[in-house]
Formats: C-alpha cells, structure tokens, sequence
C-alpha cells in the first residue's frame, strides 16, 4: 500500500553490474518506500535476478558504478550477513539444499543470530519450537519439515514455503521474492501468496520479481516495473501487468526507444 | 578457491604454547643401550626388557611401510630421542602437589582438571611427556577392584596382569611402528575391570607433547573381563613446534566374554603451519581382541591435527557373536596427509561389525579412508555394514577411499556405502543471506556431517569435539 510521506527503505541509482566480464546492469534506477509492494517484470535475461543477488551481495556479481541505499546507508558497505541482519531478505529462486543440517536447527540459528544482532533476546530450543510452529501455520506446513535437512529432497512448493517461514521469521524490512511463483502448482501458489501479504505491512517493504503475472493476481503489487537490457524502462500500476500478460514485452522496449529517441 | 572459503580454513593453531618444565631428555638414538637406560630408569622386570630387547630384534628386521597414501621425507630414527620425563616429585597424592606450570598448560589447554573433571565424574590419567604425574579417582575406582593407572605403575604393582596381556592383541612384529613401540615405550595407560564389574565413570587420559623432536611412544593396556564394560576417552593436544616429531602408540583391547569397551579419542596434535612445516607424525596401531562370546569393542575417534596421520583401529572379532565398531571423523587442512580406517576381522560365527567413516578435506590435504573387512571360513553368518563419506572443502584437496573385503564364507553379509559431497559457495551465500556468518555456516555443515560419529562420543567429549571442528575449519573471515 503506497502512504503519503513513507520513509525510502531502499533507493537505487545508476546501479551497473557486470559478471564475470559482461554487463548485465546498465544504469538501473528504482525508489521503495515502506509500505509499497513492487513488481519487477521484465523477459529472461533482463537482469531481474541478477539484481535481487546484488541486493543481497552475492560474490559473483561485480557492481561497477550506481549506488544503493538501504534505510539510509550505504548497502554495499555491508557484508552479505550484516544485510541481512539489517534487515534485506531474499527468497531463493532456487533454494539452497544443505544435506546433514536439520531445519529446525538452522532455522533457530538465523533466528537467534538476526534477533541478537537487534539487540533482542535469542529462543531456546523449546521456546523456538512454539514460536516457528506457529508461524508454519502461516504457511500450511506440517511440523515434520523441522526435522528433515534443509531443503534437500523438499518439493518446488515445499521449498518455497520454507523461504516465505524464514521470511516470517526474520521480520524483513526489505523482502525481495525473486521468481517465488515459479514451481508452484495453484495451490501452493495460493498458500505462499497468503503468507506474503500476511506479512506484508506499513513498516516493511516487498519487490516482487517475477516473470509472469499470475502472482500479481494474489499479491497486488502498488507498482510495477518493467526491465530490459539491465534496466527499468517503464513503470505503471497493477494494470500494467495485465497489459504485459496480453501484449507481451516488445511493445514496451518499442515505446521506451521512441521516447528516448525523441527526447535525444 | 574463494577468499571467503580460504580465510576460513585458515585458522592458526590455539593450543601453540611451550612450557618451560625442566626435561630429563636421552641422548639421541637408538640401540640396545638406549633400551637398557630406559628399562633401567623405569626400574623394569626382566621380562620386559627381554620384551623390549625382543622387539627391537625384529624391528630391525623390518622396514618402514611406504603403501600409506602419504608423503614425508624419510625419518632418521637415530635422530630421535626415545626418553623424556618432566623432573617430578615421584609420589603425587593429590593434584596440589602437581607442578603450578603444569596446572597453567592444562587450563591453556581447556583441561580444567581438577575441577571440572571432576564434576565431570571423570578420571583423568594425566600423561604429561612421557610420565604420568597425576592420577585421579585412583581410589573410588579401586573399591570396585578397577585398576586405571600409568603403565610404568602397572609394570612394577600388577606385573602379572601386564607380562599376561602386553603385546598379546598387538604383537611386537606386527608392524614397524608397533614394533618401535614395543622396544622403547616410555609410559601410558593401563585399564583393568575385573569380572562383572562396569565401570562407574568414563575413564580420559590426555595426552600432550612438551618437549621438541622427542619421541612419544605410549602404551595403552585395556583388559575387561568376562561381564565387564568401560568407556575409555582419549584426547590430545600439543604446542606448535616447527620440526616433525615421531608419535608411534600402541593401544591394546582385550574383551573377554561378554565384555564391553568404547575407546572414544580425540585427537589434536600439532598438524603443521598453513605451509605444511613442521607437525607431528601419528603411526598409530590400535587394535581391539572381542575374544569372548558376545563381547563388543567400539572405536570413536575425532582425528583433527597431525601433519601425518597414519591409523586404523581394528577390530578382531573372535568370540561367536561378538561385535566390532569403528566411528570415525577425521578432518585435514593445509598440507596434512590422513591415511585413516579400520580392519575388521570377523572370525567367530554371527560377529557383527559397523563402519562409519566422515572424511574432511581441507586446504591442499589429502584424506584417505582406508578400511578392510575379512570374513574368516569360520566366520559363518558374519555382517559387516560399512558407510564412508567424504567431504571437500574447496579446490585443492583430495578424498580417497580403499575399501578392501576378503570373504572366505558364502554366509556373510556386507554392505558398503560411500558419498563424497563438497561445501559449496552457494550454500554459504545461502547461510549469509540469513544472517548467518561463514564461520557458523560451515561450523554447523561439518557437524551435520559428522553426527552420526558425535553422536557416539560421550556427552562431554561430543561438545569438546564440535568445538575442536569449528576451530580446525574456522577462521576470521574477510
């Protein structure tokens, strides 16, 4: 939901990022304040996930100009870690498997770890398990995911929901969901949708990138932009994705060379 | 390999610390004199230094074994000195008595001794260089008729029992470095659980090397009789020398009908630098005889320093249903070489063993897991179940494995299972983007790796042993 005067959670300028020797950032510009859900639409190969990695600091990608703020700072004075104890989550396209690791225990150890570095109290063991039940009820997800290894055999939907249950856990400010629907059958779909605008509140901020537009249909983005060739070339409301689910990319990438062109 | 990967496995050595305790060190060598001084000095029976004497013959004899997948200039055994003793009041009754300096090292070492390992309820037989100085809960076990006392001391009160079991599981020409031991060991455990009895606390020794380029030759004696059981904790650590020092033990196990022994080590020798000087070179033999009816010997060992690891506790399954276990994490990192397993000699009929092995590799090591299972033609309806993982830790280490099976009976059973898996960066970003630091991310890898071993270790020594992981793979990040 957009609020009048909402503080900016995240703010993006001339973002350009390169991996490993090819640009595939090229100047990208984008403002979050709390609050607002955005949508991050754009072809394959637009830089959609590249972005959501480099928000989280993933060590392949090289940001070679731009700057990122995040809540005021500077977010690439942050390691990986420090971001996300600040409070910038990333559900995993794909997620990780971490075989020998029990869920419950991991899920208790980024609890504690993200909870001490905001200076609040860690959970014991018994006290986390009430805490992470409950909130697995958010997610439809049976108590026996505590006890398995992290992610490994998990199906596509089971791995999704685990990511939105550490996503409820961690009390992000910034959530970046990249391609979350992906994998998802309908009602898995639904059941992760529900959780995320659960979560989702006047404090907290969510960018949504996605490929299509079925997820829009559950979790109603305030705007959404469209990406291509490592940059936003066009932004609009929740009406413009259905105009993208109709009329396909092309049009956009038409459009914005004609104004550019123009405006040269 | 990555910075982040690099920086991790690149903690420096914690226990690196020599104290200042007078030695009393033999001149370099060996021959027949040496052996005589420390048969002497250690005031000895005849018999054993005629076993000793013995021992030495056929060491001669033999040659060092060169098939471990490991590498090492060649060692000048004349270059050694085979006797060292801290100068020590010889009767300590109480740990006061114990030399302050003594005291300091263990609290550096973490061995809050006698305080904590005795709210522990455990005995602890402290070998300091060669000679015990220190005996705990001597007492408290003795009104159960158990015997847990230094081998020298064992020699001179209970020669029988010694001259009775010594080198009966572990011949003295069994292998090189067995025989080494047999003709120059200077001190080490003895254990004896008389019939019926089970041993009302876990009995620790920890072992340490103090002085530089002396030898360590221990000798551990274990004997339960028919009905008796005992878990027996063995843990080391030594200070960061910059030349190899030779570490030859020999530990027996002998269970008797319907006995019962866990041998639980961990083990944290000096390994080297990060360029691979210097560490200790452990040529260790162990083995363990089931030689009653329904008798068990399990071995636990967490194997993390070291610059040469060369071991295979064994078992030799005699008695009918007896049953061997072998629980292994061994762990490698810069230049350390492991070449670590387990035999298992099924000989009676329904014996039963298990094989657990966790292989870690680190930096530019080499961790090989080198096992063999025989089934005997006696040996009818034997099982064996072996399972060996291994796990990389960047690009430049190297995961062996050598499985051996020789069965001579068509009614046995063997399983074997094997896996090797790698930490990768992917899974450590996975960990970050949750706040959770390389550090601890990799920590909490490796011990859902191995806790099927830890598992096995007995409480205190399981904490003490994920501590010893975390900070073998851990280090300031960034």
């Amino acid at each position: 939901m957009i609020y009048p005067d909402s503080k900016i959670v995240l703010e993006v300028r001339g973002l350009c990022a390169t991996v490993n020797g090819t640009e595939i950032l090229k100047g990208l510009d984008l403002t979050v304040r709390r609050g607002e859900v955005h949508a991050i639409m754009g072809p394959n190969g637009s830089g959609k996930s590249t972005f959501s990695k480099i928000l989280a600091g993933h060590s392949a990608y090289e940001v070679t100009g731009g700057s990122v703020m995040f809540e005021g700072q500077n977010l690439f004075d942050l390691a990986p870690e420090e971001r996300a104890r600040a409070g910038v989550f990333l559900a995993f396209q794909y997620p990780i498997e971490i075989p020998g690791v029990i869920n419950s225990q991991f899920l208790r150890l980024t609890y504690n770890t993200v909870q001490t570095h905001r200076g609040k109290e860690e959970l014991d063991p018994l006290e986390f398990d009430d805490y992470v039940r409950e909130k697995m009820k958010l997610l439809e997800m049976s108590p026996d995911f505590l006890e398995r290894s992290v992610n490994e055999g998990f199906s596509g939907g089971e791995k999704k929901r685990n990511e939105i249950l550490q996503m409820a856990m961690l009390d992000p400010r910034l959530a970046i969901l990249d391609e979350t629907d992906s994998g998802l059958d309908i009602d898995a779909l639904r059941i992760v949708a529900n959780g995320v605008n659960q979560l989702a509140n006047k404090d907290n901020a969510i960018v949504l990138v996605t490929h299509y537009q079925r997820l829009l249909n559950y979790i109603v983005p305030d705007y959404v932009h469209v990406m291509e060739a490592g940059r936003i070339i066009k932004t609009g409301g929740k009406e413009l994705a259905l105009e993208l689910e109709s009329r396909g990319y092309d049009w956009v990438g038409v459009e914005h060379k004609a104004v550019a062109g123009a405006v040269a | 390999m990555s910075a982040t990967l690099q920086n991790l496995v690149n903690q420096p050595y914690k226990h690196g610390f020599v104290t200042s305790i007078e030695s009393d060190v033999a001149p370099k060598g060996l021959n027949a004199d040496t052996i005589w001084m420390i048969s002497t000095k250690k005031k000895e029976p005849e018999w054993l230094l005629e076993f000793r004497l013995k021992s030495y013959e056929a060491w001669l004899k033999m040659e060092e074994p060169i098939w471990p997948n490991v590498h090492y200039p060649k060692i000048d055994f004349q270059a050694i000195s085979y006797y060292s003793a801290p100068k020590q009041k010889p009767k300590l009754k109480s740990m006061d008595e114990v030399d302050p300096e003594l005291l300091r090292t263990f609290e550096k070492l973490g061995v809050p001794l006698h305080e904590r390992m005795a709210l522990a309820g455990v005995a602890v037989d402290v070998i300091f260089d060669s000679v015990s100085v220190a005996t705990t809960y001597k007492d408290k076990l003795a009104e159960v008729g158990i015997i847990f006392c230094s081998m020298s001391e064992a020699v001179l009160d209970h020669p029988e029992l010694v001259q009775k079991y010594l080198g009966t599981v572990i011949p003295s020409s069994d292998n090189f470095y067995a025989a080494l031991n047999s003709a120059v060991f200077t001190d080490g455990s003895f254990c004896y659980i008389p019939k019926g009895v089970k041993c009302p606390m876990d009995l620790s020794t920890y072992f340490r090397i103090n002085t530089e380029e002396s030898g360590q030759f221990e000798r551990t004696l274990i004997v339960a009789e028919e009905g008796a059981s005992v878990s027996y904790l063995e843990g080391c650590t030594a200070p960061a020398f910059s030349s190899n020092q030779l570490h030859a033990a020999v530990v027996e196990l002998v269970a008797l009908d319907n006995a019962d022994i866990k041998y639980s080590t961990v083990q944290n020798w000096y390994a080297g630098d990060e360029k691979g000087v210097g560490g200790i070179y452990n040529f260790v033999t162990k083995r363990g005889l089931a030689k009653g009816v329904n008798s068990r010997i399990s071995w636990t060992q967490v194997e993390t320093g070291s610059a040469i690891t060369w071991k295979y506790p064994s078992c030799v399954l005699l008695g009918d249903n007896s049953v061997g276990e072998f629980y292994s994490v061994a762990v490698t990192n810069h230049y350390q070489q492991a070449d670590t397993g387990t035999k298992m000699i099924h000989v009676g009929k329904n014996t039963r063993s298990t094989i657990v092995s966790k292989g870690i590799s680190a930096g530019h090591s080499n961790n090989s897991y080198r096992g063999l299972v025989k089934v005997a033609p006696s040996a009818t309806g034997a099982r064996n179940y072996s399972q060996c993982d291994s796990m990389l830790v960047g690009q430049n280490s190297g995961a062996h494995t050598f499985p051996y099976i020789q069965v001579a009976n068509n009614s046995s059973q063997i399983e074997h299972e094997a896996s090797t898996s790698k930490i990768g960066e992917d899974q450590l970003f996975y960990f970050a983007q949750r706040g959770i630091d390389a550090e601890a991310a990799v920590s909490m890898i490796i011990n859902g790796f191995c806790k099927d071993v830890f598992q096995q270790l007995p409480m205190e020594f399981a904490v003490e042993a994920t501590a010893l992981l975390s900070f073998k793979l851990e280090g300031s990040v960034g």
